[in-house]
């Protein structure tokens, strides 16, 4: 760390505001100010761009071990640098499932050894997900890997006694269950929202009433017992409001938005191309708005991605039989911008708020979601906000293609991206 | 006409009202005839796939192409296409490399044919997506009307049963509402889609309210296993509260006739004599969809030699 050159970057506008320069030096930010003139150090310059801390992601699906032909720790970390990520969480839906310590450290290491982002592996909460015993928590936790989050993700922790069980256990290491709310009698067979649209392309509901009733059930079984609660992607304006009454009543309880939520709807589905098959599914204008409106006012704390690549066969195929999910790491930032900035929801401070600051603190990453100030750990994007770009597939880090953003012209790019000092992305460019 | 025919929505009054026109011209210019048979789409080539078992349609279709003198392939996949390990998209490459220039597609996932359609160059007729739509089981419904009402406007069409999982029932209540009727759906609430509110179409849950204002019954078949999973308490209870016997047949208008898509399950969605009675269009509906497909595949496939002035 202490090998890699300092560098120097010239006008650039941290959170939006002034211009200064910024010096990274030894992982960290080592001087911020204005007329900064360092011999030896690399000079970058960013006038008109903006600085945030790196961001973090709470939910990506790296798909390795088990899935390498979707994805791997190695092209999942470039993808994830590329959008701007210094961090992201590893969900444990792999094969072998991260259930065990052993899981967990290999796609730990493997992270290390990609070297672009910190890959901090999430564990299941059941043993294969099952959903029927407690997998060794406790081992995950004290692991190098140091898992804090733990999830079932894919599958909801349905059974009401052992979700309670989980959320008590892990107090122990100060860990987090992430849930997927999703009752699985009211999801079977479920393809789309519920709604006129399902009953017009006749494919099965996935009503709303799923989610809300599984994330109101645990945020009582939160107070009931006094634990940390996350839950993931929230997709309807009626989950928003039960956590706004959770929030409010203090229990502690947050939650996560996915950029696709908080653009699209479900009449992407009309023309049945499972891209647009996700889990939980795109839902009405109404709810893209609550989301919106949520995250805005702080009852979301974070966008994450869940970043969810799949092999071109499990896309190219009748929309029953495809897998849900779409990639999510490359296209975060500038979704986010498109759906929040630029419509004046959030301002860029706020952004690094949802996309780096919270995130880092659920997930209990110290060394992300820091403020840009002097001695902070040098883990920061600079992003472009005024280039507009057509999504084109084909040039995509992940090893997958299904991203819903093809041929969709989304504002502000990434720029550069450094890990504690180092540029994992210059120019738009992966540096490894 | 578009290229496809995927969905009811695909047609406009002016398609449907072709269609129908073509079909009758059709009938007329094989009406007496000892070779029932035209020469529209000679050296053409029909792919018949189906992906479930429906001997009804997939007979229908293949008779409706050979009197038009197409060829005519029979692909039957029965099973998912992935647990058969080709992938669909395979299976409709190995089709447009043969030439085919129709493929009739039976599938039971909805939307099937729209994913195909978006891989081939020929027409696709969607004969069936899971519970999505049927539009030429609709087609001949609607031929059926008009033949034996000899009108399709203002006309009152009562259709009840599975509405929830019906793919006859969303292409009727698209296709009618384009043709100018008036549809009335009835069901237990269990059995209609959250949503079908805005459908254009009443909805009810009491059926003999409803037969009294009614020109068409049309009843849909109700799989028993939706008993299984709640929908209704009993199969007798169901045929209390739903099915077509003869005391409700009696309430209806005397013009009135019973429709229903086959195959039939007797004593339950509808009584044997009502199945039989003069009411009853259900062996007509058959003989009008061999029409009806001979119509549609005529039209996409864009045949230029009807003899006689057969169709305009």
């Amino acid at each position: 760390m202490t090998s890699s050159p300092a560098w120097l970057i010239k006008g650039v506008r941290p959170y939006g505001e002034d211009a200064v320069d910024l010096l990274l030096r030894d992982g960290i930010i080592a001087e911020l100010g204005a007329g900064l003139d360092v011999a030896g150090a690399e000079v970058l310059d960013a006038g008109g761009l903006i600085a945030m801390p790196g961001l973090v992601d709470l939910h990506t699906h790296l798909r390795e071990p088990g899935r390498e032909d979707a994805e791997t720790v190695e092209t999942g970390s470039r993808a994830a640098a590329l959008g701007g990520y210094t961090a992201v969480h590893a969900m444990a839906n792999t094969d072998p499932v991260a259930d065990t310590a052993g899981v967990v450290e290999q796609v730990w290491r493997l992270g290390r050894e990609a070297g672009l982002v910190d890959v901090a592996p999430v564990g299941a909460v059941t043993v294969g997900l099952a959903g029927t015993r407690l997998a060794e928590l406790g081992a995950m936790a004290d692991s190098p890997a140091r898992v804090r989050v733990f999830s079932d993700d894919g599958v909801c922790v349905a059974d009401p006694a052992l979700m309670r069980r989980a959320l008590e256990y892990v107090k122990a290491f100060d860990g987090v269950i992430a849930q997927h709310a999703e009752e699985p009698r009211l999801t079977q067979g479920a393809q789309m929202h519920e709604g006129v649209l399902s009953a017009r392309l006749g494919l099965a509901g996935w009503p709303s009433v799923a989610e809300e009733a599984i994330i109101a059930r645990d945020v009582l079984l939160a107070a009931h017992v006094g634990s940390r609660l996350h839950v993931c992607h929230l997709s309807t304006g009626g989950s928003v409001d039960i956590l706004a009454r959770a929030k409010a009543d203090g229990v502690r309880v947050t939650c996560e938005v996915t950029p696709h939520h908080l653009l699209l709807t479900d009449e992407c589905v009309t023309g049945y191309d499972p891209l647009f098959k996700v889990n939980p599914p795109l839902r009405t204008a109404e709810d893209v708005e609550a989301l919106r409106a949520g995250l805005a006012d702080g009852t979301i704390d974070a966008i994450a991605t869940d970043h969810a690549p799949h092999a071109m066969e499990d896309k190219e195929c009748e929309w029953a039989m495809a897998r849900p999910g779409m990639l999510g790491l490359e296209q975060a930032l500038s979704v986010a911008v498109q759906a929040m900035v630029l419509t004046g929801a959030l301002d860029w401070r706020g952004l690094a708020d949802r996309m780096s600051v919270r995130p880092a603190r659920i997930g209990q990453l110290d060394g992300h979601g820091q403020p840009l100030e002097i001695g902070s750990p040098a883990n920061l994007v600079l992003i472009d906000p005024d280039v507009r770009a057509v999504v084109d597939a084909a040039d995509l880090a992940s090893r997958a293609r299904n991203t819903p953003y093809a041929l969709r012209e989304l504002p502000a790019r990434v720029v550069a991206t450094f890990l504690r000092g180092r540029p994992t992305v210059l120019d738009g460019k992966a540096q490894l | 006409m578009r290229r496809h025919l995927l969905s009811a929505a695909d047609l406009d009054l002016g398609d449907a009202t072709l269609i129908l026109d073509t079909a009758e011209q059709i009938d007329t210019a094989l009406a007496g005839r000892e070779v029932k048979k035209l020469p529209t789409l000679r050296g053409r080539t029909v792919v018949n796939l189906f992906f479930e078992d429906s001997t009804r349609t997939r007979i229908s279709f293949e008779l409706a192409a050979k009197r038009l003198s197409a060829d005519v392939i029979n692909f039957a996949a029965k099973g998912s296409s992935v647990s058969k390990g080709e992938s669909l998209k395979d299976t409709a490459l190995t089709l447009e490399a043969m030439g085919a220039d129709a493929i009739v597609c039976r599938h039971s996932a909805s939307g099937a044919p729209h994913r195909l359609a978006e891989w081939v160059q020929g027409s696709v007729i969607n004969a069936g997506d899971g519970t999505h739509e049927h539009p030429t089981q609709a087609l001949l419904d609607a031929y059926t009307i008009r033949r034996r009402l000899g009108r399709l406007d203002a006309v009152r069409v009562t259709i009840v049963g599975d509405v929830l999982h019906s793919r006859v029932a969303r292409s009727n209540v698209v296709l009618l509402d384009t043709l100018g009727a008036q549809v009335t759906l009835v069901a237990p609430p269990t059995l209609l889609p959250v949503g079908v509110e805005s459908w254009p179409a009443e909805v009810s849950y009491d059926l003999d309210a409803v037969l009294p204002k009614a020109d068409v019954v049309m009843m849909l078949r109700v799989q028993q296993e939706r008993m299984n999973a709640s929908y209704f308490p009993s199969v007798r209870e169901y045929s209390r509260r739903y099915g077509l016997d003869a005391r409700r047949m009696a309430t209806l208008p005397d013009e009135a006739i019973v429709m229903h898509p086959g195959p039939m399950n007797r004593g339950m969605e509808i009584a044997a004599e009502v199945a039989d009675s003069v009411r009853s269009t259900i062996v007509e509906q058959v003989s009008n969809g061999l029409s009806v497909r001979m119509a549609v595949l005529y039209l996409l496939l864009g045949g230029a030699h009807m003899p006689d002035g057969a169709v305009a």
